[in-house]
């Protein structure tokens, strides 16, 4: 990327919009008495990348039909167990800090889902992607791709073993880092359950200057992406542990879903 | 409104870096392309300025050939010869995606068969969702709810073209001129 773009785009002014999005929100939630929502909006234009790959019209409200109920059916056919370990894939090991990120996938009722596929992909230790257009200058390690699958369990659980990622640096505005992150993909029992997202790491100072993690307008919502440590999950002269429940649609998408319809 | 105890999880964008994670081998191979009713089904994703996106991941979903949902495991290692139904492909620097399926049938008898489509890209924050129906079912096409509620001048938005023998165009504009129908299944929790 070229480095003569007048005027540099500063922290400053990103961080002026989004305030001032956040405030938008918030008034409009006040005088809708509507809850702000749990999704980011589209056109979240701190984010710049978002200005001109959001859809201008209204989402079309559609009443799901049998495809949009279903999901495809992923088994341990697809998943070898040892693919929720991203810290064995190669001759070596990997450098940084050793984590185990445990928890549970549920839908919107609080019912586990049950044997489906997660997806993870994340950064190594210096905050270096294994992409090609990934320039970085931080080294990539010979011992870590940073991807992962795993089926859930019975009870929605699912458990990896990864290395903490870096904080990683991207080219939206002057001096912009992504506080560290572990992207997660889910299937729920329902298509319409799909979810792509981020895992945060608690206490990071990248937070409030992150405008993916504050497109997020919900105060709320933004802090059920960060998981917690949980000393029950370290283990001892091994790894540090941290908990991550994850919630899907809520019960409108799965209702009036036969209670056996995904775990054959 | 109710407070509920499980709230959502936000979304947040693929990014740009799930090319070596999010595709796979065999992804965009639903159907072998030998498979005796094997179509292709391609297009462009553009964004708001009409260049297609070099970064956007696109998933399908749909019913068997006679409108059945699948059940068969194995979308992550084809054998050649189950259908699943699912299939996943990043786009190419243009923009364009491409798999091998089946035409689906329709899983109503007065609905119109078509393709769940989901897209994901660098600058999304949160997926879209779209259906392609196929321009060759104008009969069922026209009595499908659906499609009869869409803006009949938006409507042709989510019907993938045949453009040749056994294969279907289904562009996807986010933006602008053209704009794809995009759709909500889920407009309560949505806010």
């Amino acid at each position: 990327m070229s480095t003569d773009q007048p005027p540099v785009l500063t922290q400053e002014t990103i961080s002026a919009e989004i305030s001032a999005i956040h405030e938008a929100y918030r008034e409009r939630a006040d005088a809708t008495r509507r809850p702000l929502p749990v999704h980011p909006p589209r056109d979240f234009l701190p984010y710049r990348s978002s200005a001109l790959r959001h859809p201008t019209h209204e989402l079309v409200r559609a009443d799901p039909e049998e495809i949009e109920l279903a999901s495809p059916a992923f088994g341990h056919t697809d998943v070898a167990a040892e693919e929720s370990d991203l810290t064995i894939q190669h001759s070596g090991e990997p450098l940084g800090e050793r984590i185990i990120v445990t928890g549970r996938v549920l839908d919107g009722e609080g019912r586990p889902v049950r044997n489906q596929l997660v997806e993870i992909w994340q950064a190594n230790a210096s905050g270096r992607y294994v992409h090609k257009r990934d320039q970085h200058p931080a080294p990539l390690d010979p011992n870590f791709t940073g991807v992962g699958r795993l089926i859930t369990g019975d009870d929605g659980s699912y458990r990896l073993t990864t290395i903490k990622p870096g904080a990683y640096p991207w080219k939206n505005h002057r001096n912009a880092w992504r506080p560290a992150h572990i992207h997660f993909s889910f299937f729920g029992s329902a298509f319409t359950q799909r979810l792509v997202t981020q895992m945060y790491f608690p206490g990071d100072p990248l937070f409030g200057l992150d405008p993916i993690y504050q497109s997020i307008v919900d105060p709320a919502a933004r802090a059920r992406l960060v998981a917690a440590y949980d000393h029950d999950v370290s283990e001892p002269e091994w790894a540090i542990g941290y908990r991550w429940d994850v919630v899907l649609t809520g019960p409108r998408s799965t209702w009036m879903e036969p209670e056996d319809a995904d775990h054959a | 409104m109710p407070e509920t105890p499980f709230r959502q999880s936000p979304s947040q964008t693929v990014g740009p870096f799930f090319g070596y994670a999010l595709p796979y081998e065999g992804g965009a191979e639903v159907a072998s392309p030998w498979h005796p009713s094997a179509i292709r089904f391609h297009g462009t994703v553009f964004d708001g300025a009409g260049h297609g996106i070099p970064d956007a991941v696109i998933e399908i979903w749909g019913a068997d050939a006679a409108g059945g949902i699948i059940a068969e495991r194995g979308s992550f290692a084809r054998d050649g010869h189950v259908v699943t139904g699912f299939g996943r492909a990043a786009v190419d620097r243009d923009g364009h995606y491409s798999f091998t399926t089946i035409k689906p049938g329709p899983t109503r008898t007065d609905a119109a068969p078509y393709l769940l489509v989901t897209v994901f890209a660098r600058g999304l924050m949160y997926h879209l969702f779209t259906r392609a129906y196929f321009d060759d079912e104008p009969d069922r096409n026209d009595r499908d709810r659906l499609l009869g509620d869409v803006d009949p001048a938006r409507r042709s938005t989510l019907i993938a073209q045949a453009d040749g023998e056994a294969s279907y165009r289904f562009d996807i504009r986010l933006q602008g001129d053209g704009e794809t129908v995009f759709l909500d299944f889920d407009a309560e929790t949505d806010g």
